[in-house]
């Protein structure tokens, strides 16, 4: 099945275990969300349980504060990543500190929608890579999954968290298709930490969300030459998964982490640091990056330069495995 | 003021005289907590406090209209009237000007009283939300809980009370929405603060009944308070209080009110003060004699005594504390970073 039905079926399963868990947001309803992720949902559940709001993403987000503290469990909706900008403060200020604010009296298990990234030639503020400002906040977790299985079980184990967690979905990938495991095939499947999608002994490529696709690509690319490429798909940015890093990094000795939102202060670094401070005796070469760049997410035609590409991916493995120690 | 009535007040009956004496006994006993907290910051016992001078009659009153078994009340950073007359532990309520906790150290859910907040419109919001959540849970149109979400001129110009309002009234969620209009936004006065100078006035635009009321008359702001409640309670949707009072103090304790008003100023602007205004009208319907209001005096003395020592005697949290609550469920890395900080701290 695709991302998106994956998602709409995680959604389902959550909203039939339990009865407390609510979706809300713009055009959430009867249209079933822009990308249709939510489709259904509302003739299955109600219009108590499925409801459209003003469009509004800081009242969004500050009603599921109120309805969080009535013991419920909101899964809001931002149509877009560049709509989360307005909700900020609410984000912030108020889901990520209430638990604390309220020494643990206020818990808010609310679970944030948000398409994210770009590849699909949309608009300004419909394609941006926030991971690491919501990561940065104490007392949220970010999650992106990269393919369908991934997003059914990463969302179906976020929603009933008693935190909040930014659950960021590639919408670049919502129409891929692939396997996905659910009801009893699903046992044994961890949806925390990170996971390795590709063994490989020379280099790891971290990645998450719509990357980890790519990325895999470029394993299959490399390894035409001999080069055998771990893919690592992160998963979680906050918590990261410092010990599966390690783990791939320790037998690869090589890595190179790549994101599409911009360089400076991203993920990247703070993957990079990790790998140091756990691998920096094994390192055969300092960690690379390959990422978008420090300019605002830019228009469907420059889109192709500002994500990593195939090629400047090559080039960023390249440079790590030509390094030398001057 | 009669421009934004459409409420009608008159629905409540007579508050009784016991009623009166006690409305004046808790204006009281927040009046004197008050001041004796600007005493405490001077003396150093709190590094600040935020002054609630002047609004006795708009805290008490609303306060007293509540329904604790069922209503929730969602406050700023200066609703220690509120706080006092709804009961939350005014000691653990205090420890949020003791720097102790953000956000106090009651329990918000036991105490129906939510977190102490400085971003002003963001709780306005939760009450709303909260207040979804009661007709979600299908409670009966009459024994609705309501939300009551306090706010003032300036919290009246962020975008989120704009976003609230329209959420309640498309929502028909019940929330009473109070505004104490004390005429400072800090330094910015009310004709600088809030287009059209009433946010009672703004309620005609969402279809949402307001009452604009006399904010320091402890009597009158009860009555409309009831019946805003009675409104929301009755599924009929949000509704709007502005009480025009005052703020006679300075913003803060950090405050200087010296450099955008004189004195002369406050004492005509402040107008009557609602301590002396419901005294005056106890002794003349002979509610209250002296005896009574000595009473009061001495129980207020007597309290913030208690009140004084149990602040004294808060002691500082424990430094876990500040990883502790962070999450429900706490990540390795965080908990890596707590043995870490013991670490570190007991190394030293």
């Amino acid at each position: 099945m695709s991302m998106q039905q994956a998602l709409n079926r995680a959604l389902a399963e959550v909203m039939t275990e339990n009865p407390r868990a609510l979706i809300l947001g713009e055009d959430v309803g009867q249209l079933g969300g822009v990308f249709r992720i939510t489709d259904g949902l509302q003739k299955k559940f109600g219009e108590a349980r499925v409801f459209d709001t003003p469009l509004a993403e800081s009242g969004i987000l500050g009603m599921s504060v109120g309805l969080a503290m009535a013991g419920y469990h909101p899964i809001p909706e931002v149509q877009f990543d560049g709509f989360a900008y307005p909700a900020v403060n609410q984000i912030i200020c108020q889901v990520g500190r209430m638990n604390y604010r309220s020494r643990g009296k206020l818990p808010m298990p609310i679970t944030l929608r948000v398409p994210s990234f770009g590849g699909i030639r949309a608009p300004e503020h419909h394609g941006e890579s926030l991971e690491a400002m919501f990561a940065h906040v104490p007392g949220l977790k970010v999650v992106s999954p990269s393919g369908p299985n991934e997003a059914y079980h990463l969302l179906k184990y976020a929603a009933t968290r008693q935190d909040p967690v930014i659950f960021m979905e590639p919408k670049s990938r919502y129409w891929q298709k692939g396997p996905v495991n659910t009801g009893a095939d699903a046992a044994g499947y961890s949806p925390t930490g990170s996971r390795v999608v590709r063994e490989g002994k020379h280099l790891t490529l971290v990645a998450w969300g719509a990357m980890v696709a790519r990325c895999l690509q470029v394993a299959e690319l490399a390894a035409e030459d001999g080069i055998e490429i771990e893919v690592l798909d992160l998963r979680w940015l906050k918590p990261i998964d410092a010990e599966g890093l390690a783990a791939s990094v320790a037998k690869t000795r090589r890595a190179v982490v790549v994101h599409e939102a911009p360089r400076t202060s991203g993920l990247g670094a703070e993957v990079a640091s990790i790998i140091t401070e756990r691998c920096f005796g094994t390192l055969k070469a300092p960690v690379e990056r390959v990422t978008g760049f420090d300019v605002p997410y830019p228009s469907g035609d420059l889109e192709d330069e500002y994500i990593p590409n195939i090629d400047r991916i090559l080039y960023g493995i390249q440079r790590v495995l030509e390094y030398r120690r001057g | 003021m009669a421009d934004v009535l459409a409420l009608d007040g008159t629905g409540r009956a007579a508050l009784a005289g016991e009623e009166l004496r006690e409305l004046y006994r808790l204006m009281v006993a927040v009046r004197h907590l008050d001041e004796s907290a600007i005493r405490w910051q001077r003396q150093g016992l709190i590094p600040g406090y935020a002054p609630q001078l002047g609004q006795e009659a708009a805290q008490v009153g609303s306060g007293y209209a509540l329904d604790m078994s069922r209503d929730f009340v969602f406050p700023t950073y200066r609703e220690m009237g509120v706080a006092r007359t709804v009961g939350v532990d005014m000691v653990e309520y205090m420890s949020t000007h003791k720097a102790t906790w953000h956000g106090g150290l009651y329990d918000p859910k036991a105490s129906r009283f939510a977190p102490i907040q400085a971003v002003v419109g963001g709780s306005v919001l939760h009450a709303v939300g909260w207040a979804h959540g009661q007709t979600l849970d299908r409670t009966p149109a009459g024994e609705l809980g309501v939300a009551i979400t306090y706010f003032g001129d300036g919290a009246s110009s962020q975008g989120d009370v704009h976003e609230a309002m329209n959420f309640a009234a498309v929502m028909k969620a019940p929330v009473v929405f109070f505004i104490q209009n004390n005429g400072w936004a800090i330094s910015v006065p009310t004709e600088r603060q809030v287009a059209g100078g009433s946010v009672a006035g703004r309620a005609a635009g969402y279809g949402m009944p307001s009452i604009q009321v006399d904010g320091n008359d402890v009597v009158a702001v009860t009555q409309a308070t009831a019946a805003a409640l009675a409104h929301a309670r009755a599924g009929k949707g949000p509704a709007v209080v502005e009480a025009m009072t005052y703020r006679r103090g300075p913003h803060s304790t950090s405050d200087d009110p010296g450099r955008y008003r004189t004195l002369e100023e406050e004492r005509t602007d402040g107008g009557e003060d609602p301590l002396a205004r419901m005294r005056a009208r106890l002794l003349a319907d002979g509610i209250a004699d002296e005896a009574f209001f000595d009473e009061a005096l001495a129980a207020a003395k007597a309290e913030e005594e208690q009140i004084r020592a149990g602040i004294n005697a808060l002691g500082p949290r424990p430094g876990t504390e500040m990883f502790d609550f962070v999450y429900q469920e706490p990540t390795q890395a965080l908990k890596a970073q707590a043995s870490a900080w013991r670490e570190e701290s007991e190394h030293v």
